[in-house]
Formats: structure tokens, C-alpha cells, sequence
């Protein structure tokens, strides 16, 4: 393998804006925007699972951008991110409880600094002896200090606070401009006011030279060291600026959660933050923001409505690794030149068809789970069962064969469909290049 | 003494060769393709499933034979059908391809054969002790265990050292141009290499499976540890993954014999003076954290010889 | 950049339509359970959930509970505390009040902190937490809450019960404790080690270990310990997988003491001992098991099993939790948590297993009852109707811990709403 890891050939910060709108509006106007939308977000979502899911999504956010800054920008694919996430949340909850006690009369607000600190001080720690390598030596020295820890957890119970974890009360800390904090509420605002400032001063980061220089270590680790710069130290620094942030999204789990436990700290965590960086997509800055929205959500709402969801999981993971390797974000940074070169009304129609048998497909293919499912793991419940609302019996025939019917032949439309959707797009693209070259 | 070193010691080699089983496919995968197949346990997995449902049927043996040549079938597919897609795009994606397979096979076995443990006995013709040891039994099907790994072992160093096809599977993962201009298909070989890696994960979970526990669970359960045994023997180096076994087995059983810790070495904490914290590290007993061991060993081997016991080149 | 930023959350403007689906608005009884319906947890998980609608399937067909039907809703919470508390956010969301946990101590102790913050900080709209497995004792000492029930014995009242049982055994002489290294297997050694201190002085301790959770392959180097200790009898708190090989492993090096356990009955326990070909060694303390001589149990079990042929497997607490739960909604008429939480305490119950009385300590909310301890082995198939998983073989009566052996003080002060 390689030296290089990162899968993320097309990152590449996008220049400062120069001549025409390079006004204040245009480097700040979306950031403004974003304020805005999480400001008025919860009176919009306003029961309590959409807020405790945004909360959920804004500190998964700060945690997926935190991992893409190993694995996007610098080429380095870490299994044990968890680590940082993990104990940057315990000392925030031991902080909390110190305070709580008769500490100082620190308000809830500063306490992710506390988690902050403590990534970046295991950042350092494991950085020192795991960023000396890169590629896969890298991967597996994460992988066993990921495992280390998440055992040492269990047997250091004085710290870890064994299988129950320690818990505590957000609400007995000083008060912060007369706010308590003991509503899902005000934990939201907190929370996405320390994911506006985290995610800024991520981006912040890769607009700066270490920024670009993490990019070329990335890219080509010789070129890096023949042009004066150590990459060993490059990759140093990031994995523990990446730990600082980590441990900030801890933190913030340890303050919605008012609990925190070893499985925070454990290989599922860690998957969790792959998944969402690589769903989102690593190639751009904005791509693990959707990603952590996207498979929170997922996780929270996909186990309602059906217990295979891991299945769907697995393969719409599968799907994404093989048709579209540089996640959501990469298919929709293919569609930018189209939209910027008016030509997206050309590709829609064709988008459209290949939709249509595509989700026949995938209606067959879950009802044929779904009975599966209903056959073996739900035998007790009986074969009356319904889907998408339609009642029907697990063990009849005709269930089964409009399953084949659909899959199969939404199937092979879909792939014709998809045939001409990717030639409707290079059509458009060509059009737009051309024009670009005459103009 | 004589006695817990001879034990410990026979107990040592049994465990590492069961672990080398159980890696031997990734190893070879690993080493020819340079693919860190996350599903290999998940293959194993469906080795033992395939193993218990055909042994039940028709019998122990057959089921020895058939379940590797279904999940090689597998393997093949999802080799040519899914794999090789996603080769281009890197390593990583290659990895995160086979960690999604995780998800959907264990959904699958867990819908096919639920999501208890089920019955897989070891056969009545290997069910009796072999032989007996300071009064401690050792059954017959450890001392298969034993036999077909070193099997495995011998033969697949054989193919890939002394046979045609294992250089030109060598050569083609660091030169597949030079190889398919020598007018080899490089990519039935790695299809082939893959295959072989899914059936000899399926002979383990043949074997394993009456001697632990299937479950659906089994594969999450076996966890990283196959990665440790690969990467401290070295990448590429079959002869490493070998010795790494032997050396986990070997490590983790004679630690769980001992019962010191850093108290015992140190003497105890001054009364008062330490914290609860400092307590629990003073008083973990080498044993108590045997099975972690492995994963220490992984860092400071990564970290001080980090092309492993064997290996020839870095990574 | 900035603008997927924006994106993501257009994004989940779209996708919050489907959070914030509003509840349909019926007129039943919600019990909320919580526990892993997924992954690797869900073997356990989904047994509960499969008893609980098979409760609920029978008290319906008679009716309901005050007129009401009772709707059990499933809530995966794949085993982890995090994402639990999200999930009872949903439940109370979508007009839950009661919750059924049981799995793991770490999601027990987060659903009662946060189902005491949670009625603390939102009066008026009670929620309550019934637990039937998470049994570490703090739960119900120095963390107990007015809002919490629990009907497992926990680790103190289990262990009590079991040296209870071993002051009787005259054999024992030397014991080996194996525990998983985690707080419930550390509770379960410490524990013994001192109450067998005071109860029995003469029986030696000769080995006290811990493994790390679910990280064990190989148990035969243990096994190896074990033996060369010269142990008669073994204590261990392991479950799963780490019981499994564990008595698997024992088997094949054929070490002969007997192992008292308290999950032997878990999901393939059953299936390895039978392959490890340990007869009438293996012991199990539980507050009841099939083959009890009760007859309205019995038939009930018949029912049960009959409907779920993969899963055959049963908790009877969770039949007296809900039976109990019923009739203080009965008593209080009114399902509202905060008007019949106060009927469950101090209340008498028939316990399901053996009809022999049990009662909801106030001080603590701990249930307590007889408790069983049960040998696994080959049926007399005639007064042993019930065997475990196909094996042929099944839980025998041992011996029978009553009620009254079993309590065991507790530090709770509980703070009571006004």
C-alpha cells in the first residue's frame, strides 16, 4: 500500500473569491445564513426528539469534521477517533461534577474547553508515537490504541465509572447570563452555538498555509519533505488539532447526555465517524456535515420502522462505496458546473427516469426483506404483516412474486435508465465546457 | 511449576494455531491483494453456519468440503461483482466496501438461522479425549484444530513460495501491468485469491464453530484480534502471520497463569497516599488484562518495527 | 465550505417532517420498551419484547386494562446509554409514560437519571421507568428514585440468596470465583467473597479472577487455573459467550466441580453445557424456571412457547412487573404514573413462577421474592415437562430460597415528589 490513503483526490479548498462579488456578502453571507437557520431551527422542529436529534447531529457534526481532518485532509485513516470523542467527554463530566461540587463558578458554557483540552492533550500523547507512520501502519496503531483504551475503560472503574458510567447534572453549575440549562432548549442552543464556532474555526484551518500543507502531505509526502517541511510533523499536528475538536463534540455529548460510559469511547464509535465521513464524503469540507446529519437521522429513525435496518445500512454503504466513492457531497459537486452553466433542466428529466424504477427496485427488494424478516425473526407475530401500508401475507405467493417482479425489473430499467442519465450529464457537461472554451 | 509451564504451554500452541486458522485467508488476501478485508470474519462466519447446517444434514466431513467451496463461490462474487468496482477508487474504499458487508451478512445469517446460538456439536468420530495430562483431558478435535492449521500452513506456503501461480499472484499486486503484458488476467487472479481467502476463513469457522459458539454475534465477537496477528507478523509474510500466532498464543495463555501485578512487583500503595484511580492501575493483575495484551503488542511492534515480524516491506 | 453547511440543514428540514410525525392519537395504554433490537444485544432484547406483546395479546383479549387496550412499542436502542435516552425522548414524545428497560446496567442507570431529571424539570407530566433485568445495586441504594421499579433481584439480594443456599452445602471446602472485569462481575466476587466470610468461615477462597468482557477465545488456560487450584465449586457472574466457552472449555479438559451461576439459562447456555456433557453440574439462581411444579405457570409457558418455537425463552418477571403494574392502575383507576406509582409500593404480589408471595419494598422500589436455584440435567419426562433449546435436558428444582432469605437492607433515601 502506498503511502497515500485518503481517497480524496478531488479536495481541494476552493480559492478566495477574487474580482466580481468578493464583497463581505460573499464570503460571509452563507456563514450568516447558517447562524440564522440553527437559531430558528427549534422553533421550526420544536418536540423534544427533534431536539434532542439536532442536539445529537450538531455534536456528530464537529465529531465527523474532526475525523476528515485525518482522514480527508491529511491522507490518514484513523480507526480509533472514538478515543479523543471518549475521553475528552469523561474529563468534561468529571469537570462538571468537580464544579458542581465546590469548584470554581465555571458556567456550562466554558466546559467544552475542558473537553477540548483533553483531546488535544491525548491528541499529542498518541500522536507522538502513532503519527510517525502514515498508511496503514498508521490505521493499525490506531486500531490497537483504540482497543487499549476502550479495555482499559472497563478495568479502571475508579475513572471510567465501570458498565454504568459517570453521570452527572448539568443543571448545577453556575448559571450563564440566568440560563440553567435544564431544557432540551437551551442545551441545542449551546450546542450549535459551539458547532457554528467549531465548524468556522475548522474551515478557518484548512484556508490557512497548514491547511494546504496537510493537503500535500496528503498528496505526495516526498514532494512535502524535499520542499523543507517535515510531513511526520504535519501529520502530528493535525491528528491533534483533530483530537482538540473530537474532544470538544465529547464534551458536548457529555452535556446533552449528562452520562457518559466506555462504549463512547469503543470501536462502534469510531465505525459510526468513518461511516459518516465517507457517507458525506471526504473530498470536501462540507461533505462529513451531511454525512453526521444524514446517518444520525438514519440511526434514530431507521430502527422505527424496520429491526433489518442494518441490512439497508450495509448496502446503502455498499452502494455509496461503489457508485459514488466520493460521497453526496462529490455527486453533488458534479451537478455545480451544470447548475452554474444553466444546464441542470437538461440532466433533470433523465434523473427523473432512472428514479422511478430505481425505487421500484428498491421496494422490491425490502418487501422481499420484509417478509424474510417476518418469516424468521417475527414467526411468533404470525404472516399478516403490512407494507407501505399495504396488508398482505408473509407466506401467500403473490407478495413474493410482485417483490421478484419489481426488483428484477425495476432493476434492469434502472440500469438502462442510468445509462441514459450518464449520458444526459456528459451531454450537459459538454455544453457547458464548451461553452466555457468559446466564450 | 513443570506442570503449569507444560499446560500453559500445550494451551498456548492450541490457541495460536486455532488463531492462525482463522487468519490464514486474510493473510493471504491481505499479502496478495493488499486488502484489509473487514468481512473476512463475516466469511468465517458463514463458513460455520454453512458447516452446521450441512453437517446436521448429511454429515461433519462432507460439510468440511462443501461449506469452504460455497463461501469461496461467495468470495469469487463479491470479488467480481463488488470488489473489483471499487478498486480504483483506493484502498480505503476497498476496506470501507468490505465493512459495509459486515452489516448485510449478519443481517442475513441472523434471518436465516435467527438470532440465538445454535446446535453445532462436534462429530461423534472426534468426540472423545486424545490424551490426558496431569489429569487434564485433550480432545481429539483440538488435535485436528492443530493438524489443519499446520496443513493449511504447509500447503498454501508451498503454492505461493514454490508454484507458478503464487509469483505471478505476487507479482501482480506490486506490477499488474507487467503481469497482464505477460499475458496473465490479473483480474481472475486476484478474483481467485479472493475466493481462496473467503474459503479458507469458511474452513476455520467449519472447524471453530463446534468449539465456540455459533451465533450471529460471532463474527462482531472475534473483533480485530485476526488484524493483530496479521500485522505483527508482517505484511505479506505467511511465515510471520505463523509465528505471530504462536507468539499471541503463546503470550496471552502464560499471562493468564500469572497472577503478579504492579503491587506484587512494587509492593504496595502507601496507605492514603494513592488515589482510587491509581488504585486500579496498581492492582490489575497481569492475567486480568492477558487478552489486551495483544493489542499492546500491536503498538509497540508498529512502532518500533513496523514492517512486523517478517514483513518485507513497510506497509 | 459554508454553503453545505446551509445544504445540511435545508437538508434536514426535509428530513425533520419525518421527526417531528405527530403520534396518532389513540385511546390506549402505551408501554414504551427499550432495549437492543438490533445487532448483537437483540437475541436478548427481542425475548423480552416478544413476551411483553404476548402479555399484552392476553390482557387485551379480556379486555384491557380500565377499559384501555394496551399497546406495546418497540424502541431499539442497539444496547448503547446515548442513544436509549434519545429513544425515551421519542417515547415521551409520542405519549409514553411507562418504560420498560432491562438489558445492561449502563442503560438502566441513565434511564433513571434521566427519567428523575426528566420529572424534575417538567411537572405534571410523570414518566415512569420499570425495570425487570438491570440488577447493579446502586440502582436501587445510593441512586435510587421514587421513579424507578425494579423486579429483578439485584446482585446484593442474588448473592445473598446464594450463600444463603451454600451455608447449607456442607461438601463445599474450596470455591474459585471467575468474573467478567467489569463492575457487575466485581460486584458479584467482592460480594461473595464477604458474605461467605461471615456465613461459612470455613469454606477457602482459592482463586478470585477476572477476565476482560466478551475479549476471550480460549477459556482453557483459566480452566487449567481452576483445576490446579483443586476448586470443588465455581462462582461466576459470566453470560453470553464468556459462559458458554467457559463451560465448553471445562468440558473438554474434563474438570468436574460445580459451577453456580446466575445466566446459565441465557440464550445458549443451555446449548453448551448440554455439548460440554456436564450433567446435573451446572446451577442457575433465578425467581423461577419451567419446569417448577405450578400449574397456571406451566400452562401459560405451553402458550408462550408455543408461539414463539425460535425463541422459546422467558422471563417470569416480566410477568409479575406487568401483572403488578395492573393492578395498581386498577387501584389507582388511572394509568398515569404519577397516581399509581404509589399503589405499586409496599404492594403483595402472587409472583408468576410459584403463586408464592412477594412485596415491592417502599424504601427502595426493589421487588423481592422467592428465589430458585435450579440444576440443569436430563428431565424425569413426566413431572419435568420442559426442556432448554432441544437439548433433552432441562432446569430441575435444587432447592428454593424463600422470600424472606433473600432481603437485604438498602442505603436508599428516596426523595418522594410533595
Amino acid at each position: 500500500m502506498s503511502e497515500r490513503t485518503g481517497a480524496a483526490p478531488a479536495f481541494a479548498a476552493p480559492p478566495l473569491p477574487t474580482g466580481r462579488g468578493a464583497g463581505f456578502l460573499a464570503i460571509f453571507g452563507p456563514w450568516i445564513a447558517a447562524a440564522v437557520l440553527l437559531a430558528v431551527l427549534p422553533q421550526v422542529l420544536s418536540s423534544g426528539l427533534a431536539l434532542s436529534t439536532l442536539s445529537l447531529m450538531g455534536m456528530m457534526i464537529i465529531f465527523a469534521l474532526s475525523y476528515n481532518m485525518l482522514l480527508g485532509q491529511t491522507g490518514l485513516l484513523s480507526f480509533g477517533q472514538a478515543v479523543f470523542f471518549g475521553l475528552g467527554g469523561f474529563l468534561t463530566v468529571h469537570a462538571m461534577n468537580a464544579f458542581t461540587a465546590d469548584g470554581p463558578p465555571l458556567p456550562l458554557v466554558a466546559l467544552p474547553l475542558v473537553g477540548a483540552a483533553a483531546g488535544l492533550f491525548f491528541g499529542i500523547v498518541f500522536g507522538a508515537v502513532s503519527t510517525r507512520r502514515a498508511g496503514t501502519t498508521f490505521a493499525m496503531i490506531t486500531l490497537g490504541i483504540g482497543e487499549l483504551v476502550s479495555s482499559s475503560a472497563l478495568i479502571l472503574r475508579h475513572f471510567f465509572g465501570g458498565e454504568e458510567g459517570v453521570s452527572t447534572d448539568r443543571t448545577g453549575l453556575a448559571p450563564f447570563l440566568g440560563l440553567t440549562f435544564g431544557s432540551q432548549l437551551q442545551v441545542y442552543y449551546l450546542i450549535s452555538g459551539w458547532c457554528f464556532v467549531s465548524v468556522a474555526a475548522m474551515y478557518a484551518l484548512t484556508r490557512t498555509p497548514f491547511g494546504r500543507i496537510c493537503n500535500a502531505v496528503r498528496d505526495n509526502p516526498h514532494r512535502v519533505a524535499f520542499i523543507g517541511y517535515d510531513p511526520q510533523r504535519v501529520r502530528f499536528l493535525s491528528f491533534s488539532l483533530s483530537g482538540l475538536f473530537a474532544g470538544i463534540a465529547g464534551a458536548l455529548a457529555a452535556i446533552n447526555f449528562e452520562i457518559m460510559n466506555a462504549g463512547q469511547l469503543g470501536a462502534t464509535q469510531s465505525g459510526t465517524v468513518i461511516l459518516m465521513a465517507f457517507i458525506g464524503g471526504v473530498g470536501s469540507f462540507g461533505g462529513p456535515i451531511i454525512g453526521a446529519i444524514l446517518v444520525t437521522y438514519l440511526q434514530v429513525a431507521l430502527s422505527d420502522i424496520t429491526d433489518a435496518w442494518q441490512l439497508y445500512f450495509g448496502l446503502l454503504f455498499i452502494a455509496m462505496v461503489m457508485f459514488a466513492p466520493d460521497g453526496i457531497a462529490g455527486l453533488l459537486a458534479r451537478q455545480q458546473p451544470l447548475l452554474r452553466g444553466r444546464q441542470l433542466h437538461r440532466v433533470l428529466p433523465a434523473y427523473a427516469l432512472a428514479l422511478v424504477p430505481g425505487l421500484a427496485a428498491v421496494a422490491g427488494l425490502s418487501l422481499a426483506v420484509e417478509m424474510t424478516n417476518r418469516l424468521t425473526v417475527h414467526a411468533g407475530d404470525g404472516p399478516a404483516m403490512s407494507f407501505l401500508h399495504v396488508p398482505l401475507r408473509a407466506d401467500a405467493i403473490v407478495p413474493w412474486l410482485v417483490a421478484a417482479i419489481l426488483f428484477a425489473g425495476g432493476g434492469w430499467l434502472f440500469l438502462r435508465a442510468a445509462g441514459v442519465a450518464r449520458q444526459a450529464y456528459d451531454e450537459a457537461l459538454a455544453v457547458v465546457q464548451g461553452r466555457g472554451r468559446t466564450s | 511449576m513443570i506442570e503449569i509451564v507444560l499446560i500453559s504451554t500445550l494451551n498456548g500452541v492450541l490457541y495460536g494455531m486455532l488463531l492462525f486458522l482463522m487468519a490464514s485467508g486474510l493473510t493471504i488476501i491481505f499479502s496478495m491483494m493488499g486488502v484489509l478485508n473487514f468481512a473476512h470474519a463475516s466469511f468465517y462466519m458463514l463458513g460455520a453456519f454453512f458447516g452446521f447446517e450441512i453437517s446436521r444434514r448429511i454429515g461433519f466431513w462432507p460439510g468440511l468440503v462443501l461449506a469452504p467451496l460455497l463461501v469461496g463461490l461467495i468470495g469469487v462474487a463479491v470479488e467480481r461483482y463488488g470488489l473489483r468496482r471499487v478498486h480504483r477508487h483506493g484502498h480505503v474504499a476497498e476496506l470501507l466496501f468490505t465493512f459495509g458487508l459486515t452489516f448485510v451478512i449478519q443481517e442475513v445469517v441472523e434471518m436465516v438461522w435467527g438470532k440465538l446460538p445454535v446446535d453445532y456439536r462436534v462429530p461423534p468420530s472426534l468426540d472423545f479425549p486424545a490424551f490426558t495430562i496431569f489429569a487434564t483431558n485433550y480432545p481429539a478435535f483440538k488435535l485436528f484444530e492443530l493438524l489443519t492449521a499446520l496443513a493449511i500452513f504447509a500447503a498454501l506456503l508451498v503454492v505461493v513460495t514454490r508454484t507458478r501461480i503464487g509469483l505471478v499472484v505476487q507479482a501482480a499486486l506490486t506490477h499488474p501491468a507487467m503481469v497482464a503484458m505477460l499475458g496473465h488476467n490479473v483480474d481472475r487472479i486476484f478474483m481467485l485469491v479472493f475466493g481462496v481467502g473467503a474459503a479458507l476463513a469458511a474452513v476455520a469457522g467449519v472447524i471453530a464453530g463446534p468449539a465456540l459458539v455459533t451465533q450471529s454475534n460471532m463474527a462482531a465477537l472475534l473483533g480485530p484480534i485476526l488484524f493483530v496477528v496479521v500485522v505483527i507478523g508482517g505484511l505479506g509474510s505467511l511465515p510471520g502471520a505463523f509465528l505471530a500466532s504462536l507468539l499471541i498464543g503463546l503470550v496471552q495463555t502464560f499471562a493468564v497463569a500469572s497472577n503478579a501485578s504492579l503491587a506484587d512487583l512494587l509492593g504496595p500503595l502507601a496507605a492514603g497516599s494513592g488515589s482510587s484511580f491509581l488504585r486500579d492501575i496498581w492492582n490489575v493483575t497481569v492475567a486480568q488484562v492477558a487478552p489486551i495484551i495483544p493489542y499492546l503488542l500491536l503498538v509497540l511492534i508498529l512502532i518500533f518495527r513496523p514492517r512486523g515480524l517478517m514483513g518485507q516491506r513497510e506497509s | 465550505m459554508a454553503k453545505a453547511f446551509v445544504l445540511g440543514a435545508v437538508m434536514l428540514c426535509g428530513l425533520g417532517a419525518g421527526i417531528v410525525a405527530p403520534a396518532l392519537a389513540e385511546d390506549t395504554i402505551k408501554i414504551g420498551y427499550v432495549d437492543p433490537l438490533s445487532g448483537g444485544g437483540a437475541s436478548i432484547g427481542q425475548i423480552g419484547l416478544n413476551q411483553l406483546k404476548f402479555i399484552a395479546d392476553d390482557v387485551n383479549g379480556k379486555g384491557g386494562v380500565l377499559g384501555k387496550k394496551i399497546e406495546i412499542i418497540g424502541y431499539d436502542n442497539k444496547l448503547s446509554p446515548q442513544v436509549t435516552l434519545v429513544q425515551v425522548q421519542k417515547a415521551i414524545d409520542e405519549g409514553v409514560q411507562i418504560i420498560v428497560q432491562g438489558n445492561g446496567s449502563s442503560v438502566g442507570a441513565a434511564v433513571e437519571s434521566f427519567v428523575t431529571k426528566y420529572n424534575e424539570r417538567n411537572p405534571g407530566k410523570a414518566v415512569v421507568y420499570l425495570n425487570y433485568a438491570a440488577i447493579d445495586p446502586s440502582m436501587t441504594n445510593q441512586n435510587c428514585s421514587y421513579w424507578h421499579f425494579s423486579w429483578d433481584a439485584n446482585v446484593d439480594i442474588k448473592l445473598e440468596a446464594l450463600t444463603n443456599f451454600m451455608k447449607t452445602k456442607k461438601d463445599i471446602k474450596k470455591v474459585y470465583l471467575i468474573d467478567q472485569d467489569y463492575s457487575f462481575g466485581h460486584s458479584v466476587a467482592d460480594t461473595t467473597v464477604a458474605m461467605l466470610k461471615e456465613k461459612r468461615p470455613d469454606i477457602q477462597i482459592v482463586g478470585n479472577e477476572f477476565h476482560p468482557l466478551v475479549k476471550v477465545t480460549d477459556f482453557s488456560p483459566y480452566i487449567a487455573k481452576i483445576k490446579a487450584s483443586g476448586a470443588d465449586t465455581v462462582v461466576t457472574g459470566n453470560w453470553g459467550q464468556d459462559l458458554a466457552l467457559l463451560v465448553k472449555a471445562a468440558g473438554d479438559a474434563g474438570l468436574k466441580v460445580n459451577w453456580y451461576t446466575f445466566y446459565a439459562g441465557g440464550s445458549g447456555g443451555p446449548t453448551a453445557i448440554k455439548q460440554a456433557n456436564l450433567p446435573d453440574q451446572v446451577y442457575q439462581l433465578t425467581e423461577g424456571f419451567n419446569n417448577l411444579p405450578y400449574k397456571p405457570a406451566q400452562e401459560v409457558v405451553r402458550a408462550y412457547i408455543a408461539r414463539y418455537k425460535s425463541e422459546p425463552i422467558y422471563y417470569p418477571r416480566l410477568f409479575n412487573l406487568t401483572g403488578m403494574v395492573f393492578e395498581a392502575m386498577k387501584e389507582a383507576n388511572s394509568a398515569d404514573p404519577a397516581k399509581f406509582a404509589p399503589k405499586l409500593e409496599g404492594m403483595k404480589y402472587a409472583t408468576f413462577a410459584s403463586g408464592q408471595e412477594g412485596f415491592m419494598r417502599k424504601d427502595d422500589h426493589q421487588f423481592f421474592q422467592p428465589l430458585y436455584m435450579s440444576v440443569f440435567g436430563a428431565l424425569d419426562a413426566a413431572s419435568q415437562p420442559f426442556d432448554e433449546e432441544s437439548t433433552g435436558w432441562g432446569w430441575k428444582m435444587a432447592a428454593e430460597i424463600p422470600t424472606k432469605d433473600t432481603l437485604y437492607p438498602t442505603t436508599c433515601k428516596m426523595k418522594r415528589p410533595n
